[in-house]
């Protein structure tokens, strides 16, 4: 197919909303790693920056939301056009949630700083974030190349950040049980692994909508999953 | 764009609906241009189905197959067969004067008779004696201008020549003329494209009414307008028929590059 359009002005419409996604896909990737390394380092002020700096992406989001819908509007788009329309509101709303995330990373962060640190867990979550590092700029990159096996291979990783985030919740349950000291920092950091997982969550459904934009359809496939905190339990008579 | 559906959309009938209309190896010659190639599509039932294309394609060819409008044009050949309820309607023994009045046709402009909006209606059923007396024609008057939804604008003017009306009302009264002689089929060629679009509205108001009794087929340049009132859509391109199948599938998960660039405005 003809990459552009009759009316070039089209063209530049959508390539604005193309270009706010790869805007708010890089500054949330950047948020993830920043919150992540305020958590490693205990540094407040890393945190602190984090924390302001997510009302960059709400902006974005705001603003892509607008030029949709005048889109919409004045355009009419249909087919491919369309659904890329459609599927850039949806990413742009994941990609701002994943930014709500990061930044409830960063707060619990700064709280976890009032504590003796936890050994080992961070690293963990470290690990986990990495991945999902990956699979945002991996997702974002299949988005702007509408390249729905690139996309595919993102939505399959997802099952390994719910493995470590199952070992991390078994993991963190038992330094609670070692020690009641513990339960408030490991608590903190459950919700922080849980808060990267759902991150994860998101960049599965921006990959998604990447096939939707190729194919029309969502895939159907349930897609692998691994996450098993919801049925982890350890027994609290067990001598540790 | 390289993608495989499952779904199948060989003549594109929408699931229940029976067809009315099945047209297979139609080609269409003007002089030695071969206008038309080997189209095949069912028209369903009671539907509206919109033909869609860039100018020259041969969507108002292929219209014109179905009433017969080609034979009256010099040099124009047409082959194939077109089954309308077990009848071939290409065949040159059939009754043009008769197929016409089973399948109506509205054009572009409105073109009322210089003549009263009365008798613009009348002229159909008195020329093919539908009426018994003049009691019946004024029936079959006034429904067909309840029925083009004009009869509350006109009832007390009948009288006054229909020329007089604004140009949404005469499309209107050219669709009660050709719904007066009850036809089976009504083809619409640009029905509002000379139309504002309030008149626009309510011609297409109209037609959603109007294939409760009547299968619709539509050639429309708008396809804003082939998205809201076909329930099938056909896209023509360079004569060839490309893809067919249900509207909301064509405008939204299109299968053919072509149709795909169309659509999108891409290629005009």
């Amino acid at each position: 197919m003809p990459k552009e359009h009759i009316v070039k002005s089209f063209d530049s419409e959508l390539d604005n909303i193309e270009t706010i996604i790869a805007e708010m896909g890089g500054v949330a990737e950047q948020q993830l790693a920043k919150a992540i390394e305020a958590l490693l380092r205990r540094d407040a002020d890393l945190a602190r920056q984090v924390i302001a700096d997510d009302v960059l992406l709400d902006r974005m989001e705001r603003d892509l939301d607008t030029q949709a819908m005048t889109l919409l509007a004045l355009r009419q788009p249909m087919a491919e056009d369309l659904r890329a329309v459609i599927a850039g509101l949806k990413t742009a709303s994941n990609l701002e949630r994943i930014g709500d995330y990061a930044k409830n990373v960063a707060k619990r962060s700064i709280t976890l700083m009032q504590s003796d640190p936890v050994d080992g867990a961070p690293r963990t979550i470290s690990r986990m974030a990495d991945l999902v590092r990956a699979m945002i700029s991996n997702v974002l990159d299949a988005y702007m190349e509408r390249d729905s096996d690139k996309a595919a291979d993102v939505r399959a990783r997802d099952q390994e950040v719910d493995q470590l985030h199952t070992s991390l919740f078994r993991e963190l349950l038992t330094y609670m049980m070692e020690d009641p000291g513990n339960i408030m920092p490991c608590t903190h950091l459950l919700f922080i692994a849980k808060n990267i997982e759902r991150m994860g969550d998101h960049a599965t459904n921006i990959a998604e909508y990447v096939h939707f934009i190729a194919h029309g359809d969502i895939p159907q496939d349930e897609r692998p999953k691994d996450d098993q905190t919801s049925q982890t339990m350890v027994d609290p008579g067990v001598d540790i | 764009m390289n993608v495989q559906f499952e779904t199948s959309f060989l003549h594109a009938v929408p699931e229940g609906a029976s067809v009315k209309i099945t047209a297979r190896d139609i080609n269409v010659f003007y002089g030695d241009k071969q206008a038309l190639f080997d189209i095949d599509l069912d028209i369903p039932e009671r539907q509206v189905t919109a033909l869609i294309g860039p100018s020259g394609c041969g969507k108002s060819t292929f219209l014109r197959c179905i009433n017969r409008m080609n034979d009256v044009i010099d040099g124009c050949r047409v082959s194939g067969v077109i089954d309308m309820d077990g009848e071939n309607i290409v065949d040159k023994s059939v009754d043009v004067v008769s197929l016409r009045r089973r399948v109506g046709m509205v054009f572009q402009k409105a073109n009322p008779f210089p003549k009263s909006i009365y008798d613009n209606v009348a002229y159909g059923p008195r020329i093919h004696g539908l009426a018994a007396d003049k009691g019946g024609l004024d029936e079959i008057v006034t429904t067909s201008l309840v029925r083009a939804g004009l009869w509350e604008e006109v009832k007390d003017r009948l009288q006054s020549p229909g020329t007089g009306l604004s140009g949404g009302q005469q499309q209107r009264l050219c669709i009660a003329r050709a719904i007066a002689v009850s036809p089976e089929v009504i083809l619409m060629d640009e029905p509002c494209s000379a139309l504002d679009p309030i008149a626009t509205a309510k011609i297409e108001e109209l037609i959603d009414d109007l294939r409760e009794n009547y299968t619709i087929v539509m050639v429309t340049h708008s396809m804003q307008q082939a998205a809201r009132v076909s329930q099938t859509t056909a896209f023509f391109h360079l004569g060839v028929l490309v893809e067919k199948g249900d509207t909301k599938k064509i405008f939204t998960t299109p299968e053919d590059d072509r149709t795909q660039a169309y659509i999108t405005g891409r290629i005009g």
